[in-house]
């Protein structure tokens, strides 16, 4: 009791601290200014959007305090017309909601997917010797260099049905006979979407995936070619396992990215039903229908999607990770 | 937390209003704000010139995009914000209901210059007995037609929809065979957003399929005729106009019409000025007429256009604002705007000028078409006009691109309306 009462002392005044107490301490003390920078900018924005998401906040009311309480209803209602039907109303039964959650879904499985494989070529190909490799690094840099606004505008150009030039090359070419309004067709403006998305973000994976090649030590090439491995068996034996911790990461910030992906969408393709997603749906509720009840339980809804696929990727990629160390 | 960073802020604004307070007996700054179609932001500074020479106030522009949808979402959270670095705001003519009470009554500053506008336009910005905004341009939609090839091909202007896109496919298919291959019947607004609104109302109005939400706010959408007529706008997109007419707004449409490549145009006045300057391959070739009518209806729909000024309850300079509001929707500003960007001035007595008759004809003809114009439901449904409006042009986007048929489409629509405004 009297240890513990001195160690209680120790720990108020602060002196009579062990180097190892006195370390955790400045490191609280270090971190205390990105911790307040993180709850200012993230966690209080966080907090407010999910408590407006149980309140009816509009845009008048936004500002001035006098939005009410309504519980779950933004998320699912149930209503009683004066017919005596009964109509579900709310974010959970909003077809045009369940429509962004599957465009999403669908927009973030095939871009990740052809932006890895895409990135991981390119990077093998950098990580090889030849004459102005530095050149065409930085060259293949520039579509992920441009800002997207830019890119955004400049294919909606390119991909225009009267003087764009992707329709122009194509007729020319012969392999259509009229011009396909890309972004304006339903069947048409998603593969418009994915298009500029690989095309813009392939270099960024391939930066991230050539990092990770150049990690691996040059001597278990060497070995692999004195055995005289093939050099196919090479790259799945040798190159592809030490690969992956680089793969995993680079594929989660894709991934995060192609989950609230807003800008690209908004841009090229404003208002199409056969691609909005998520986040475009959200701003749509909140800044051009005022409704900020029903947006913010949008971003919460949003918000539980992406925290539970981290989770989700980062269990299971600790699980094959753990495999592979044995 | 919260209530002690609110007072510290209002603390601040009520010294930055005090210095400004200061300084604006002598020269206010003001700050417009304004979307950007046509040549209106590069004629902006001519515009108010003599304005500034009279008052020694200066005006800062501040060019917003075209959308008007995009407009809107900016500005209501500007002044849902008390946001006072805005002291004038162009609004739409759909507006005023939703966005009222963030604005200054004009009636008393702008006096007698009310009596000369159009009554109903008046009565369109004022909400229970406030003017929100003065009006300084209103616009009503035309038929854009090629005199020459109409003449080639000897084909009269057409007076209803089925009319137009019998001729539109004729000079379209005659063209065509003689090697004109980039040529098109009919150009005009089908991507989603406020313009396909308009464009659609015109075709249910016009063939006797009500105008959405009526004005006593029943809901009339879901009627044969309003499908059939989208049903028939449904078949022009791939044969008369572009597979990518549904993702143009009104510059897409002209840039086709302004080449050369559209026998037909739906578009606002402002074109009519554009069309006919020295870069376009158009100029000299074409006329407007009313637009068509349908299912043997017989009464021409052109949706109520128009843009006005509104000064901002939480401005610093009400009062210098107030007089370049005046100042702006006054026969002065408006002549200048009628002649350089043919915009239809909002004053009676302007229709007689003969400058404005001589430089831009299409104005005093398009007296009558603008005075039968039909009004969007934004009265009916006020805070609710932006959903409602949305609803419906998500509707007949889904009905043009052929995901829904019109009939289905109709009732969906009418569903989700009953939902929106049964509250």
């Amino acid at each position: 009791m009297t240890q513990s009462n001195t160690k209680f002392a120790g720990l108020a005044s602060g002196k009579n601290l062990n180097l190892q107490q006195k370390r955790i301490r400045s490191a609280y003390v270090f971190l205390a200014p990105m911790i307040i920078m993180l709850v200012i900018v993230a966690a209080w924005p966080l907090f407010r959007s999910i408590s407006f998401s149980f309140t009816d906040a509009s845009a008048n009311t936004i500002f001035n305090g006098q939005s009410e309480w309504v519980g779950f209803e933004n998320y699912l209602e149930r209503r009683v017309r004066a017919n005596g039907e009964v109509r579900w109303r709310g974010v959970l039964a909003d077809a045009d909601w369940w429509n962004a959650v599957w465009n999403t879904v669908r927009f973030s499985i095939v871009s990740v997917t052809l932006e890895t494989l895409l990135g991981l070529l390119v990077a093998l190909v950098l990580n090889l010797e030849f004459k102005g490799r530095g050149l065409v690094r930085a060259a293949i840099l520039i579509p992920w260099a441009i800002p997207t606004v830019v890119s955004a505008r400049m294919w909606g150009w390119m991909l225009n049905d009267q003087f764009g030039i992707i329709n122009h090359i194509l007729l020319s070419v012969g392999l259509i006979d009229s011009p396909i309004a890309w972004t304006a067709q339903p069947d048409t403006a998603m593969l418009a979407v994915l298009i500029v998305d690989v095309w813009k973000t392939t270099p960024f994976m391939a930066l991230l995936i050539l990092a990770g090649l150049q990690m691996i030590p040059r001597d278990m090439y060497e070995a692999a070619k004195i055995d005289g491995i093939n050099p196919i068996k090479v790259f799945f034996k040798v190159t592809l396992p030490l690969l992956k911790p680089a793969i995993l990461v680079a594929v989660i910030f894709r991934a995060l990215d192609a989950l609230r992906i807003f800008d690209l969408i908004y841009l090229l393709t404003p208002q199409s039903g056969s691609t909005m997603t998520m986040s475009v749906l959200s701003y749509r509720e909140i800044q051009q229908f005022g409704d900020y009840g029903e947006g913010s339980a949008m971003s919460t809804l949003l918000f539980l999607i992406i925290t539970t696929f981290v989770l989700l990727y980062i269990k299971l990629g600790r699980l094959n990770l753990g495999g592979e160390t044995r | 937390m919260a209530k002690s960073l609110k007072t510290i802020a209002l603390r601040g604004t009520a010294a930055a209003f005090v210095a400004v307070a200061g300084v604006s007996a002598q020269a206010a700054e003001i700050t417009y704000v304004s979307g950007a179609t046509g040549a209106a932001i590069e004629n902006f500074a001519a515009l108010v010139k003599p304005w500034e020479e009279a008052t020694g106030h200066t005006v800062t522009i501040v060019p917003m995009p075209s959308s008007t949808t995009d407009q809107f979402g900016q500005y209501r959270l500007w002044l849902a914000a008390g946001n006072g670095d805005i002291d004038l705001y162009q609004t739409d003519v759909i507006w005023a209901p939703q966005l009222a009470e963030h604005f200054v009554d004009l009636r008393e500053a702008a006096g007698d210059l009310v009596n000369e506008h159009f009554p109903s336009i008046i009565e369109s910005q004022t909400v229970d007995g406030k003017l929100v905004a003065l009006p300084i341009f209103t616009d009503a939609p035309a038929l854009y037609y090629r005199k020459d090839l109409l003449e080639k091909h000897g084909a009269s202007v057409p007076t209803t929809w089925e009319e137009l896109t019998a001729t539109a496919q004729m000079v379209q298919d005659a063209e065509r065979a003689a090697g004109n291959s980039e040529i098109f019947g009919f150009v005009w607004q089908g991507n989603s957003y406020e313009g396909l609104t308009c464009n659609a109302l015109e075709w249910l109005k016009s063939s006797g399929g009500g105008q959405i939400v009526e004005a006593d706010g029943s809901i009339s959408v879901n009627n044969a005729n309003a499908a059939a007529a989208l049903e028939l706008a449904a078949s022009w997109a791939g044969t008369i106009s572009p597979e990518g007419v549904l993702s143009y707004q009104e510059e897409e449409a002209r840039g086709v019409w302004q080449t050369g490549n559209a026998v037909f145009m739906r578009n606002w006045p402002y074109a009519y000025s554009l069309g006919n300057g020295a870069d376009s391959a158009v100029a000299g070739l074409f006329d407007v007429a009313p637009l068509p009518s349908g299912q043997g209806h017989g009464v021409s729909a052109a949706t109520l256009g128009g843009w006005n000024v509104a000064v901002s309850k939480y401005s610093d300079d009400q009062e210098a604002a107030i007089s370049l509001a005046v100042y702006l929707a006054g026969a002065e500003a408006q002549k200048a705007r009628a002649l350089n960007e043919s915009n239809l001035p909002t004053i009676m007595s302007l229709y007689d000028d003969a400058d404005i008759a001589a430089q831009q004809p299409i104005i005093p003809r398009w007296k009558d078409v603008f005075l039968a114009a039909v009004p969007r439901p934004s009265a009916p449904t006020r805070q609710d006009y932006n959903e409602v409006s949305t609803l419906f042009f998500s509707a007949v986007h889904s009905v043009l691109s052929k995901e829904a048929n019109a009939a289905d489409a109709l009732a969906d629509l009418e569903a989700d309306l009953q939902d929106l405004l049964d509250k």
